[in-house]
C-alpha cells in the first residue's frame, strides 16, 4: 500500500485495508504520542498549518504530532493578518505555501476547498474540515479510539444528538459500515439521520436501527457515541430544552451498565455528557481527544513517505 | 411527422439539425450553443413538434457543425437528441448524443457554499451517472443535481 504523496481529502476514498494499516501505524506511534519514546523520523519536515476557521483540538493535536515526530510546523496566523484578507484565492495561497512546506494541513469554510487545494498542490493535502463537507482525520481517530478501547469488529454502536446535520457521524457510519457494525441512531424526531443515507448504509452491510432514548440502548451496545445539539437548529428555545435534556447522559443512567460500556464524544461537550460521567470507567472522550496526536501522526508519517507499510 | 409541417422553414443546405430534444429544452440547447451570439448563418427552432415518441423540439444551424464537447452538454439536457449534420441539402451523418461519464464548466454546483461558486481559478466539474435519470456529482462538494441540470447550465 502506497501512501507517499497521497492527499487526505475524504473517508470515501479509503478501503478498509487502508484504515486498518492506519490505525496499525497509529498503534505504533503511541509511545511516541504520549513522550515515553523519542522519534525523528520527520526531522527536516515542515507541514504547514492553513486554518481559515478556527479550531483548538484539530490544529493543536496535528502540530503535537508533526512535533513528536521530529519535524517542523509553519503556521499561517490569523487571517485576517495574512493575504488572504487583502483577497488572494486559496489555488494562490496553496501555490506559494507549496513552496515552503512538505505537506499542508487545511481547514476552509467552504465544501470542496481541500478537493480544489489538491489541484493546485504538488505537496499532500490533509483535508482538516472542509464546510459542511469532509473531516476524514476526525473520524479516523473516533475508528482508533474505537478499535483501542473497545473492539472494531462485530462492533454495536449507538450514535446520539444531531444526526442529521453531524457530518463527523455520517462519515463515522459510512466507515463502521465497512466493518458491519450494528448502529443504533438515538435523535429527536428533527434532527433524525437523512433516509438516502441510513439506506445507503444498509446498502454497505451496516445493521441500522432508530430509536429516541439512551436508556433503552445502554445495555445493548458497546459504544455509545454522542454528539452536540446546536441551539440554532431550534426556532423554539422551550423545545431545545426539550430534546437536549432527553439526550444526556448522567451518572444515575448508568449504574446498570455494563463495565465494558464505553461513551465517546468528539467534544466540545455542552451538557449532553454530565461531568460526573467522566469519573466513570466508562468515559473515553479525552482519550478520544489524545488518540487524535498518533493517529495524525500515522497520517503525516505515510503521506510524507517516512514510513511504508 | 410529416416532411410538409416541418419544412415549413427553408431547407438548409449545409449546418447541423438537432432532432428529438425532449420538448422544452430547446431554448436551452441554444444556450449551450451560445446562440444567437456565436452564429452567424439562420437558426431555426421548433417547439412542441409532434415526434414519433410524442413532442418534441428541434433547432436547425445553418452552416455550423458541433463539437465533442458542445454534443456532451447537449446531451446532458437532451439525451434523446441526435445530431444530424447536413451537407447539401442532405443528413450526411446522424449520431445520437452520448452522455458523458464527466462534464467540466457546463453546470453550477447548487451548492452556494461550493468552492467551485467561489472566485477560484477553476471550473464546475461533475461525475455523471445515471439511475434512472441523470445525476451530476460535482467532485467539490459531493452535491448532486439531477431535475435541476437546465436551470443550472452556466
Ligand atoms: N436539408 C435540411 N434542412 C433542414 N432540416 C433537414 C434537412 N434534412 C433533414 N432535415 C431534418 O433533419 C432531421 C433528420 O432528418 P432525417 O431525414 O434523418 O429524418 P428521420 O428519418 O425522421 O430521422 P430520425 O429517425 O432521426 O427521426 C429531421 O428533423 C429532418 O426534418
Ligand atoms: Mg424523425
Ligand atoms: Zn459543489
Amino acid at each position: 500500500m502506497k501512501f507517499k504523496g497521497h492527499h487526505i481529502i475524504s473517508m470515501t476514498s479509503f478501503s478498509r485495508d487502508m484504515i486498518d494499516s492506519i490505525l496499525e501505524t497509529a498503534e505504533r506511534m503511541e509511545p511516541i504520542a504520549l513522550g515515553k519514546q523519542r522519534s525523528d523520523l520527520l526531522t527536516g519536515k515542515i507541514l504547514a498549518v492553513l486554518f481559515f476557521e478556527p479550531s483548538t483540538r484539530t490544529r493543536m493535536s496535528f502540530e503535537t504530532a508533526m512535533y513528536r515526530l521530529g519535524g517542523n510546523v509553519l503556521n499561517l496566523g490569523s487571517v485576517d493578518a495574512s493575504s488572504i484578507a487583502k483577497g488572494e484565492t486559496l489555488a494562490d495561497t496553496i501555490r506559494v505555501v507549496d513552496g515552503y512546506a512538505d505537506a499542508i494541513v487545511l481547514r476552509h469554510p467552504k465544501e470542496g476547498a481541500a478537493q480544489l487545494a489538491a489541484e493546485f498542490s504538488t505537496i499532500p493535502i490533509l483535508n482538516a474540515g472542509d464546510g459542511a463537507g469532509h473531516h476524514p482525520t476526525q473520524t479516523l481517530l473516533d475508528l482508533y479510539t474505537i478499535k483501542r478501547e473497545s473492539h472494531l469488529e462485530g462492533l454495536k454502536i449507538a450514535l446520539a444528538g444531531d444526526l442529521k446535520y453531524g457530518r463527523t457521524v455520517h462519515s463515522l457510519c459510512y466507515a463502521l459500515s465497512l466493518y458491519g457494525a450494528e448502529i443504533t441512531l438515538i435523535s429527536p424526531m428533527e434532527l433524525r439521520m437523512p433516509e438516502e443515507i441510513i439506506s445507503d448504509l444498509e446498502k454497505r452491510g451496516a445493521k441500522v436501527t432508530e430509536s429516541d432514548t439512551i436508556e433503552d440502548a445502554i445495555n445493548e451496545v458497546d459504544v455509545i457515541y454522542m454528539t452536540r445539539i446546536q441551539k440554532e437548529r431550534f426556532p423554539d428555545p422551550a423545545e431545545y430544552e426539550k430534546v437536549a435534556n432527553r439526550l444526556k447522559i448522567t451518572p444515575e443512567l448508568l449504574t446498570d451498565a455494563r463495565p465494558e460500556l464505553r461513551i465517546m464524544h468528539p467534544l466540545p461537550r455542552v451538557n449532553e455528557i454530565d461531568n460526573g460521567v467522566d469519573e466513570t470507567a466508562h468515559a473515553c472522550y479525552f482519550k478520544q481527544a489524545f488518540y487524535g496526536v498518533p493517529v495524525r501522526m500515522a497520517l503525516l508519517a505515510l503521506v510524507l513517505g517516512a514510513i511504508e507499510i | 411527422m410529416n416532411e410538409e409541417q416541418e419544412l415549413r422553414v427553408k431547407r438548409i443546405e449545409n449546418g447541423t439539425v438537432i432532432d428529438h430534444i425532449n420538448a422544452g429544452q430547446a431554448l436551452n440547447v441554444l444556450k449551450i450553443l451560445g446562440i444567437p451570439d456565436s452564429s452567424q448563418g439562420v437558426v431555426s427552432v421548433l417547439l412542441n413538434s409532434p415526434g414519433k415518441f410524442g413532442i418534441k423540439d428541434v433547432v436547425k444551424i445553418e452552416n455550423r457543425e458541433l463539437n465533442v464537447r458542445e454534443v456532451d452538454k447537449i446531451a446532458l439536457i437532451a439525451p434523446n437528441a441526435t445530431i444530424n449534420i447536413i451537407r447539401n441539402f442532405n443528413v450526411s451523418q446522424k449520431k445520437k448524443v452520448h452522455i458523458p461519464t464527466f462534464v467540466e464548466g457546463v453546470v453550477r454546483c447548487v451548492n452556494p457554499n461550493c468552492i467551485s461558486n467561489s472566485n477560484e481559478p477553476v471550473t464546475s466539474k461533475f461525475d455523471v451517472s445515471v439511475e434512472g435519470n441523470l445525476i451530476l456529482r460535482c467532485t467539490y462538494c459531493g452535491r448532486s443535481i439531477s431535475e435541476d441540470i437546465a436551470k443550472n447550465l452556466l
